[in-house]
């Protein structure tokens, strides 16, 4: 492999999603335990620390990297499973933790100093100050930013702070400044904040409606489409809502980001990372895009403005794709 | 700017105070909002400022001053509240500036605790502490004052509010702030985008109405911000927060008598009014706005739950 042109970051659910993801040619994976320290607490996913040491064994034999996404915010009096995952991860020797909680990365700063600490989207840091504030104090190298940021808000916070940062390029996107969204817990009373589960499948039905189907969370009907209609996962920001007698997406769309035909445009504004969102993903999901990124960023380290967009058409969310915030005009 | 200390309140007595207004309401409606609670509320302390949009920013500006002159000669504690999202370098200065400006701050976004640096000041409820740890970072890091987030459960409020070092406080009345975006959502429902947003926001003054598509009322949208759509209402919990370590009890501010708002929760904070009473009274003040409680007992944030006892 050629120097790489950016840094590519995938999501692995499960060990065998890591070891497909470097296979198909990532530079990290993200992964988290299994418990409610990492923000994608969901049945079946997620490393014991058995798998955790082998995937970080596995990465490294190949040159790859292995953070470890502790994100959530621990809940008073049981702090002990965050600050157990932050001395695991070190033991497994991972290379970096992903932390969103200013306790948990105080506790990380004062007991695991030597293990590379990046700030969550979680965290939700989308200005120079806020970048500066955990850069100073817990010597944050890299952060996550928030997906509510334009290519030339991403370039002007790069210039100012020297950080390395790491952005969404594919995937789920929310709206909503992420870590602080309560609507979920709104409507299921499970936090995405402290337990990690945003529109948790136990909470998610479906009805007959006449000739139409509805998709509720909770008591809460996000959705109403006709039988024939694809039906998509009922995400509080992305339900359909009345406002002013208009049924509307008011908040998002039901579709994916994909950014990838903006990857010289974040070159330019100096982004390190590129992340793929979806450890709640399949194994297939992540050979396949991480093997059209790869595509993508060896063809432009060579030089070649060839367009891989096409490729992800069938895996994007809802079939159809935006490049959410990082054009100005979607605010 | 100096802090006045409240005539009315002796140390340990709980303190009443109204947080910052969500929504956008004419400059001279606000002033006179402001006028009347100086005058006639019986509240502790009284956040000003713009916590959800900074275009709006300017259009109060003018009338700051008398404001918080009003205020603090009627014995109040006046509080600048900031942005709960701050993104461009213009919300930053401003930041800057007010942090210059001398009066306590409450920090709603992580970039005003690097303005601070190291200054006095209030966490507001859009920066998360749910844990000691946090509680325990923010207090060395010159915290005086915590606003615990509305997700918060009574559990977790039990052991972040005991032994503590800072003052605690707890929103007890008004839509509950359940998320901030960049975008902006009352310009989407009017076919606009946030720059492009004509303001449409001040049409609503207690927000705009969001249902389902079978004619639920769930939401308000307030510009870039999401609310629930019933007050979160404490009152038969007072006790328990008081017992519990709590010494602040906020009121948001919606386009209702406020001033009888507060009265009502202070009968209780003295124990004047028993909870189904005050809850009765409150009812008569704020129309067909259903009640919420449910974060407070770790369940849907919607839910109602009728107290014990």
């Amino acid at each position: 492999m050629t120097v790489s042109y950016f840094e590519l970051v995938c999501p692995a659910g499960t060990p065998a999603s890591l070891r497909a993801a470097i296979d198909a040619g990532a530079d990290a994976v993200y992964c988290g335990y299994q418990n409610c320290t990492n923000a994608r607490n969901y049945p079946g996913l997620n490393f014991d620390q058995d798998e955790m040491i082998e995937g970080v064994a596995y990465a490294h034999a190949r040159g790859r990297k292995v953070l470890v996404t502790i994100n959530t915010f621990p809940r008073a009096g049981n702090e002990k499973p965050w600050h157990q995952a932050v001395d695991e991860a070190a033991e497994a020797k991972a290379d970096a933790i992903i932390l969103a909680d200013i306790g948990v990365l105080d506790y990380a700063t004062r007991h695991q100093p030597s293990l590379r600490r990046h700030l969550s989207v979680q965290a939700s840091a989308a200005n120079v100050l806020s970048i500066s504030f955990y850069r100073d104090r817990f010597g944050v190298k890299r952060v996550v930013l928030p997906r509510v940021l334009s290519v030339e808000d991403i370039a002007a916070l790069i210039k100012k702070t020297g950080i390395e940062t790491e952005v969404f390029v594919f995937g789920s996107v929310g709206p909503m400044s992420e870590g602080r969204c309560f609507l979920s817990s709104y409507m299921t009373g499970l936090s995405p904040t402290s337990e990690g589960v945003c529109a948790p499948a136990s909470h998610v039905s479906y009805k007959e409606n006449g000739d139409c189907m509805k998709s509720c969370l909770g008591c809460v009907t996000l959705n109403q489409f006709a039988k024939d209609e694809p039906a998509p996962y009922p995400t509080p920001c992305k339900g359909r809502y009345v406002a002013r007698g208009k049924a509307s997406y008011l908040f998002e769309e039901p579709i994916g980001l994909n950014a990838i035909d903006i990857l010289p445009q974040l070159k330019a504004a100096g982004v390190t990372a590129l992340k793929i969102e979806g450890r709640q993903r399949s194994r297939a999901y992540v050979a396949e895009v991480v093997g059209t990124f790869r595509k993508a960023l060896d063809a432009l380290a060579a030089g070649s403005a060839e367009s891989f967009a096409n490729d992800l058409k069938n895996v994007a969310e809802g079939g159809r794709e935006t490049f959410g915030a990082y054009k100005k005009g979607w605010r | 700017m100096k802090k006045t200390p409240s005539k009315k309140s002796p140390e340990k007595k709980s303190r009443l105070t109204l947080g910052p207004l969500f929504f956008n309401w004419p400059a001279d409606k606000r002033r006179d909002f402001y006028f009347r609670i100086a005058d006639e509320a019986d509240v502790d302390c009284v956040y000003l400022g713009e916590v959800v949009c900074s275009k709006r920013e300017s259009f109060f500006e003018d009338f700051l001053p008398r404001v918080t002159e009003r205020l603090q000669k009627a014995g109040k504690e006046v509080v600048l509240s900031t942005l709960a999202l701050v993104t461009s370098e213009r919300e930053m200065k401003e930041i800057k500036a007010r942090v210059g400006q001398g009066f306590l701050i409450e920090a709603n976004d992580v970039a005003c605790l690097q303005a601070l640096n190291g200054k006095p000041h209030v966490i507001g409820p859009f920066i998360n502490v749910f844990n000691e740890s946090t509680r325990d970072f923010l207090i060395r890091n010159k915290a005086k004052r915590i606003v615990l987030p509305v997700e918060i459960p009574a559990s977790s409020v039990k052991i972040v509010a005991q032994k503590r070092k800072a003052e605690m406080e707890v929103m007890v009345f008004g839509r509950q702030p359940l998320s901030v975006a960049m975008r902006c959502y009352h310009a989407r429902a009017h076919g606009l985008n946030k720059d492009s947003c004509q303001f449409v926001c001040g049409q609503n003054p207690d927000g705009l109405p969001v249902d389902t598509t079978d004619g639920q009322p769930i939401l308000t949208v307030n510009g870039t911000q999401t609310l629930s759509h019933g007050y979160g209402v404490l009152l038969g919990e007072l006790g328990a927060l008081q017992k519990m370590g709590v010494t602040h009890f906020r009121l948001s501010p919606q386009d209702v008598d406020m001033v009888g708002v507060a009265k009502i929760y202070r009968a209780v904070l003295d124990k004047k009014f028993a909870a189904k009473e005050a809850l009765a009274k409150l009812r008569k003040l704020t129309r067909d706005v259903p009640f919420m409680n449910g974060f407070y007992y770790g369940r849907e944030g919607l839910a109602w739950i009728i107290p014990a006892r």
